[in-house]
């Protein structure tokens, strides 16, 4: 019984992980009043061009005669990741913020893109590999679980605790940044203010412009992050079709669970991975497996309904997000 | 800067124009250094834009300003703060979720954390210099309007401003807020601070200010000592006419009763009673004239009787004629267009005037179409005989407006008033309720509304006015309900008390005047 729950606690981390990466980039982009939906679509690019820059990288390598370093191949996936992201939220940006598009429409418009642009290059690569495109053990080896030299021998705690792959620990600390960020950091109530009430923020001399560019920005760098986690740890740097399935639609919700707090979303992240891989741990016979798909959105439309009849204004929805700010307008 | 000058602030021959309308035509403006100035004007006089060029929101197209004795340039609000000129907007630009102390320090530039502890001292101190209450963490959206008006003010001292703009800072608080805040100015003055303060109400004008600047129609008419004037010059100054102050009250027989109203009561957001067993009558030919503070439960009643809040008890009965055949209708608990099917004529007139009133983004035959598209059937409106409607509205009520496809949202706060009014007064309603209607209006425009008021009188409507301004409220009413805490403190006639009667009912339930009533109340309801 206690090692089902460890076994289930570790895998809702690790399903967790991709979560709070794109609860995360969209908690950045919602604070300075940009509503994006294609989390997903920023997800799915950051799921092809981080494996496909390891992929691409290691190739290299092996064409020169030399052996790839693991280690370059995951930052080298982190950074092509980020900026697959970023360069889908700076479209976005540049839509909605200069153009003053609607922000729904473009953010949709956004996941139908990401989602055919990373399923198409990932068949087109797989195509030109030969039949499947994945990336060596090397790169492999970086991605999988850490062996932290005495943390990750502490019995109980350590399999719990210790033994994760890098990007877990690097979405942790993303969010504690983060959470320092918003509350005590001068940039970060200044953005907070561009996110509620973008005219008061602008007489205040803050420039909204950038700061809505940058939250933005970041924020699909970091859901581009949380993509690749998806290609490189979930499918074990394979690429499979679909991969990001649905993980960006949850990852919204999630930042609905989280009340727009960094530091709540890595719980609720942590309670949704649980919901994603419950069907492994948790038989119940006769229960069909789509039933079990289903759990994480069920609780999505919970929490909206709890967390509308609250109406705490708090714990609410920043109140310019979904608004474009156009200082003439009165 | 440093170095006193005598002046401030001095604007030379400063002209603005927007297109073809000319805002400010070769203005004049001296603000001596530690003086209140106060820039009186009718709406539309261009006061506004005078001070938005001081404040770097629009750039002046001819003339000159001199701050402290040098001539300057302000081509945006930053160099206006650089100069130590800090304005007070009438619409407050607070974020709502932060605190009182981050709102204040928003923007500025300092150390990459921001210290609470350190800025809710600082802002405490600084509240404590000049005179203000508050409490530097608490979240702006739990603030009254006065307290984030101190805010605002708060705001512009902590970025050291020495010059202060006050755009209408009365004109959303109660009496004793007002005082308040005149007694916080004259501490800002005693500090050297140099303060204009723009207004359109004459006895405020008179009882802070040390000069008075006067604009008309964006031409600048003169100053003069505020010593050695009085309300009728500077009214003739500002009208550019002789007006005569007095507030007609046409005597008119008492009609039939048309409203009844027993025992309401109603709970607001927080489950607090908002209406506490509320009765009174209203007949027709008469206004009822409520006065009470602020959140006394004015909104709450006028919101219950128009159908768009929920009553916990009570009753609302509405007697009037059908074809000729007398009816009393029970509407309690209907919904406005239940209200209008049943036949009954009501109109209200909301304190909000384009969030509850009108559609801001609609023009003006779309917004009086609101009221009677229903009345057709069919499928298609008919936009022809509000169109007309809206002509003679325009014409009757002296609208100012670029034409009936303009939208309402664009008009002055006195024009979108007499469109709402109109419209409503169109309907022939048996009873008119109407919720602050001259708030933020010149002396012409609120003249104008108390005579249409009195003309509604004269054709036997039932006329409820909730006011905010006492000699107003005992000018033209016929009756005075005073409210205090959703209690009714009392049901007076005008004549027979005097103001400081009302505000002690104001603020007690257990007022001499109010305590027949009160117990005639205690008896029927332990009865």
């Amino acid at each position: 019984m206690l090692s089902t729950l460890n076994g289930l606690f570790i895998a809702a981390v690790l399903a967790g992980t991709p979560l709070l990466l794109g609860a995360l980039g969209e908690i950045l982009t919602e604070k300075a009043g940009n509503l994006n939906l294609g989390v997903e679509g920023m997800m799915f690019m950051g799921a092809i061009t981080g494996l496909a820059g390891s992929y691409y990288y290691e190739q290299a390598v092996i064409a020169g005669g030399g052996s790839p370093n693991g280690i370059l191949s995951a930052a080298i996936a982190l950074v092509t990741s980020f900026i697959a992201g970023a360069g889908g939220a700076l479209i976005y940006s540049f839509l909605t913020i200069t153009l003053r598009a609607n922000q729904n429409v473009t953010g949709l418009t956004l996941t139908i893109f990401g989602t055919g642009f990373g399923n198409f290059f990932g068949e087109y690569i797989g195509q030109q590999a030969g039949g499947y495109v994945a990336v060596t053990d090397v790169t492999k080896k970086a991605f999988s679980g850490l062996n932290i030299p005495v943390l990750s021998d502490i019995p109980v705690l350590g399999p719990l605790l210790f033994r994760y792959n890098w990007l877990v620990y690097f979405a942790i600390i993303a969010a504690i940044i983060m959470a320092w960020f918003f509350s005590k950091s001068r940039v970060g109530l200044n953005l907070r203010a561009v996110g509620e009430d973008p005219a008061t923020a602008d007489a205040a001399g803050i420039n909204i412009t950038l700061y809505k560019y940058l939250a933005t920005v970041i924020g699909g760098g970091i859901c581009g992050i949380g993509g690749m986690y998806m290609s490189m740890v979930t499918t074990s740097g394979v690429w499979v079709h679909d991969c990001v399935s649905g993980y960006g639609w949850l990852a919204v919700a999630l930042v609905i669970f989280a009340t727009w707090s960094p530091a709540r979303g890595m719980i609720v992240a942590l309670i949704f991975g649980g919901l994603t891989i419950m069907r492994m741990y948790i038989n119940i016979p006769g229960l069909p497996a789509q039933i079990y798909d289903m759990v994480p959105y069920v609780a999505t439309i919970i929490v909206l309904v709890v967390t509308s009849m609250r109406q705490s204004k708090e714990h609410a929805q920043p109140k310019s997000c979904g608004l474009n700010y156009f200082r003439e307008e009165r | 800067m440093g170095g006193t000058s005598e002046y401030a602030v001095k604007m030379h021959h400063v002209t603005k124009t927007f297109g073809k309308v000319v805002a400010n035509k070769d203005v004049n403006l001296e603000l001596k250094t530690g003086e209140i100035l106060a820039l009186l004007g009718e709406n539309g006089s261009g006061k506004t834009t005078l001070m938005n060029m001081l404040s770097g929101i629009y750039f002046p197209d001819h003339g000159e300003i001199f701050v402290k004795g040098q001539e300057v340039t302000i081509r945006s609000p930053k160099d206006s703060f650089a100069l130590g000129i800090g304005m007070i907007h009438q619409h407050f630009k607070l974020v709502d979720v932060l605190t009182a102390a981050e709102n204040i320090v928003l923007g500025l530039d300092g150390k990459a954390t921001v210290n609470r502890k350190e800025i809710n001292r600082k802002v405490a101190e600084l509240a404590k210099r000049y005179g203000f209450e508050m409490d530097p963490a608490k979240k702006v959206y739990n603030m009254s309007v006065s307290e984030k008006q101190t805010v605002e003010i708060l705001k512009v001292l902590y970025k050291g401003a020495d010059i202060l703009i006050l755009d209408e800072p009365t004109a959303v608080l109660t009496p004793q807020e007002t005082d308040k805040l005149f007694a916080v100015l004259r501490n800002m003055k005693k500090d050297g601070k140099s303060i204009i303060i723009i207004t359109h109400k004459l006895n405020e004008v008179l009882a802070i200010s040390d000069r008075v600047a006067i604009l008309r129609k964006g031409e600048y008419i003169g100053v003069v000592n505020t010593a050695e004037t009085d309300q009728a010059q500077l009214t003739e100054m500002m009208v550019g006419r002789p007006v005569s102050l007095e507030i007609e009250r046409p005597k008119v027989e008492r009609g039939e009763k048309r409203l009844q109203v027993i025992d309401l009561t109603c709970l607001n957001g927080d489950g607090v009673k908002a209406l506490d067993n509320v009765s009174f009558d209203a007949y027709g030919g008469e206004i009822l004239g409520v006065a009470g503070i602020a959140g006394s439960g004015q909104k709450e009643l006028c919101e219950v009787i128009a159908g768009l809040y929920p009553s916990i008890g009570g009753s609302v009965l509405y007697l009037g004629e059908h074809n000729g055949i007398p009816v009393q209708e029970r509407i309690l608990g209907l919904k406005p267009d239940e209200i209008v099917k049943k036949g009954i004529s009501m109109a209200f007139v909301p304190e909000d005037r384009l969030g509850m009133g009108l559609v801001a983004g609609m023009d003006m035959t779309d917004n009086v179409m609101l009221r009677s598209y229903k009345s057709k059937k069919g499928i298609f409106v008919d936009r022809k005989a509000p169109k007309e409607l809206a002509e003679k509205l325009i014409d009757e009520l002296e609208i100012v407006t670029p034409g009936v496809d303009t939208p309402v949202g664009r008009l002055s706060g006195g024009n979108v008033q007499k469109v709402l009014l109109g419209r409503e007064i169109a309907c022939q309603p048996s009873v008119l309720i109407v919720a602050y209607p001259v708030r933020g209006l010149d002396i012409n425009s609120s003249y104008r509304i108390y005579d249409l008021l009195n003309e509604q009188k004269k054709r036997g409507v039932a006329v409820i006015f909730i006011g905010e301004d006492l000699d107003v409220l005992m000018q033209l009413s016929d009756r005075i309900m005073v409210m205090c805490g959703g209690k009714v403190s009392g049901i007076v006639d005008p004549h027979e008390v005097t103001k400081e009667d009302i505000g002690l009912m104001m603020i007690h339930t257990e007022h001499p005047f109010a305590k027949d009533k009160k117990e005639d109340e205690k008896g029927e309801v332990t009865a």
